[in-house]
């Protein structure tokens, strides 16, 4: 959805010769915004990486009657079949963060490789395969997902793949737009008049000027793993049978008696969230602010 | 320039059918003890393969699969033995209902806060307006749904009903209340985007030149937003509102299931989690084919409205 927006950031990232870099940095720490949205994330990153050890009970475990309310021995009630949801909470997570994480980092760099191989081909090979990896852009991303997983399952592997796939059609055309960008520069054509090898002029010029583009692809399809992740375990399908979105599908029938249970990884899942988008305009802000100047 | 794009459309949708029939019929591993589980007999997985045609090569299995798709024959349930087609069609009504009401409610409200918005920049709608492409642009459709049923439904108020359960043999549009908070819901995730999008257009055209210029000249500013601005940020506004439609089309499969909601979006998750490949290759076909027809319509409109790529185009 976001690809104008995404395309004007990658415009307003400039080259890298320039000295400045530092004041990006200083610009995102002094926003408010930005703050914020780190220390959500980081609040939540927290929560995964230490809440399996902290958990009161077995995420297992049957602690008390189905969707009991909030009392002493289960600090946010249980769920449906009685278990604690504040253990379930602790445990859920970190299955869900590290396959979204996996799978951001496995499909941006597919995307990136394919974005740089289509664009060093001729103008009309290349066209026509961005009119190809276009289809995936305009068919909603959710039934490719679902196709994959009806052909093999929902086991950790397809659920990383299938959001892997999700992104590589984005990222292709992203990366291929800016690579065509820098190497129509002018440093870029006087590196080749200085006679720069093709390899050299890769590594030294294309690559680090593309790099910021790729960071904030990386940014985005970032938030956009964790969505299409949490969509999927809600829909049922989930590899630990405890993440978050899965807890939400289990419990949504009880939301009037124990709105805990539905809540507690709803107000999780949309912290992290938040928390990473307002880190990412804070970023794009100050990248756009200092190449303003 | 038109045929061009119509081709490339008729590109994608075989490109869509190809991947389709990949992922689900010509993928090494034994789709039918699969579908049928470990406890089949030989004889039952032989003679599912036989009806599915899964014995015959691959290149004659699509021709003849695309054949009966271009024919409307989607094949039989695997679960309900039920036609696909007859299947599909008592539900695509529901959810073409739901897509439908969400746009004519959405596009609308988008452009009269988008253009309020572009007029003061720095005002309040403006900051609104962003400050809800951060927050809810982040979140998955499923979570606005569960907040939403909790705040007018379950918890705050309980104004409305929290599923869309219509009683057995009564249509939709009996229990209108049923499609209010899917649709909010929907309207909720997707309107701030779009409002952006009208908003940036917008407000770029107004700080142009030509814009000055009839400024200056006394134009009045109503006719000065309508019938200038408006007309050269329409193309982009509407190519927007496109991919928008095409997000809903993704976003009711969440939705439906949040609210139990009697579309195909509900359709094809219980499909997924039975493995009944029919069902699953027509609801695919037919959204995705969907939304290919919605992209290539706002891409032609978008060049209907601007004078300039109609010039171009010639």
């Amino acid at each position: 959805m976001n690809t104008a927006e995404e395309i004007d950031v990658a415009a307003g990232t400039t080259a890298r010769h320039d000295s400045r870099r530092t004041s990006v940095l200083r610009r995102v720490a002094r926003d408010p915004r930005t703050l914020i949205g780190a220390l959500a994330v980081i609040l939540i990153l927290v929560v995964v990486i230490i809440g399996p050890h902290l958990a009161p009970h077995d995420p297992g475990d049957f602690v008390g009657a189905p969707f009991a309310a909030a009392g002493h021995d289960a600090l946010l009630g249980t769920d449906i079949l009685g278990r604690d949801v504040w253990s379930r909470l602790l445990a859920g997570g970190l299955t869900f963060v590290v396959q979204g994480v996996v799978a951001t980092v496995a499909g941006v760099g597919l995307g990136a490789v394919l974005g740089a191989v289509i664009s060093l081909l001729s103008r009309r090979t290349g066209e026509f395969l961005l009119s190809i990896n276009d289809t995936f852009i305009v068919i909603p991303q959710i039934l490719v997902s679902l196709l994959i997983i009806t052909r093999f399952g929902a086991n950790p592997w397809v659920l990383v793949s299938v959001v892997a796939f999700s992104h590589i059609a984005h990222t292709t055309r992203v990366v291929r737009a800016a690579t065509l960008r820098v190497v129509s520069q002018d440093y870029v054509r006087a590196a080749e008049g200085i006679g720069m090898s093709r390899a050299q002029i890769v590594a030294k010029e294309l690559f680090p000027n593309v790099l910021p583009v790729l960071l904030v692809e990386l940014g985005i399809r970032m938030a956009a793993s964790f969505v299409l992740l949490a969509s999927l375990n809600f829909l049922g399908f989930g590899s630990s049978g405890m993440e978050w979105g899965r807890m939400i599908e289990e419990n949504k029938g009880g939301i009037a008696v124990q709105p805990w249970a539905v809540m507690a990884p709803v107000l999780a899942i949309a912290i992290l969230l938040i928390g990473m988008n307002l880190v990412r305009d804070g970023i794009s802000r100050a990248v756009s602010a200092r190449s303003a100047r | 320039m038109i045929v061009r794009r119509l081709l490339a459309a008729v590109l994608m949708l075989f490109v869509v059918s190809l991947v389709v029939f990949v992922l689900t019929q010509a993928l090494p591993g034994d789709v039918v003890r699969q579908m049928l589980g470990q406890s089949a007999t030989a004889d039952q997985v032989a003679r599912l393969r036989a009806e599915l045609g899964l014995d015959q090569p691959l290149i004659a299995q699509y021709l003849s699969w695309a054949g009966d798709l271009l024919h409307g024959d989607l094949g039989v349930s695997l679960t309900s033995g039920e036609q696909v087609s007859t299947m599909i069609g008592s539900r695509l009504g529901a959810t073409a209902s739901l897509v439908v009401v969400t746009f004519a409610l959405m596009v609308p409200c988008a452009f009269v806060l988008g253009i309020a918005a572009a007029r003061r920049p720095g005002g309040v709608i403006d900051h609104v307006v962003s400050g809800a492409v951060t927050v809810i642009l982040s979140l998955p459709e499923f979570v606005v749904g569960i907040l939403l049923i909790v705040l007018l439904a379950t918890g705050a108020f309980r104004i409305l009903p929290p599923t869309s359960v219509i009683p057995a043999g009564q249509s939709l549009w009996q229990h209108p209340q049923l499609l209010i908070l899917p649709v909010l819901t929907l309207v909720v995730t997707a309107l701030p985007y779009l409002t952006e999008s009208v908003k940036s257009a917008m407000r770029d055209e107004l700080g142009s030149e030509y814009i000055r210029w009839a400024r200056l000249s006394g134009i009045r500013e109503s006719r000065l937003v309508i019938r200038h601005a408006l007309r050269n940020a329409l193309a982009p506004s509407l190519q927007v509102s496109a991919m928008t439609l095409t997000y809903l089309l993704g976003g009711t499969v969440a939705i439906e299931v949040v609210f139990n909601y009697p579309g195909i979006g509900s359709a094809l998750v219980s499909a997924v989690t039975d493995r009944d490949v029919p069902v699953v290759q027509g609801i695919v076909m037919i959204v995705a084919a969907a939304s290919l027809v919605v992209y290539v319509v706002a891409d032609l409109l978008a060049l209907i409205v601007t004078p300039r790529a109609r010039r171009r185009a010639q």
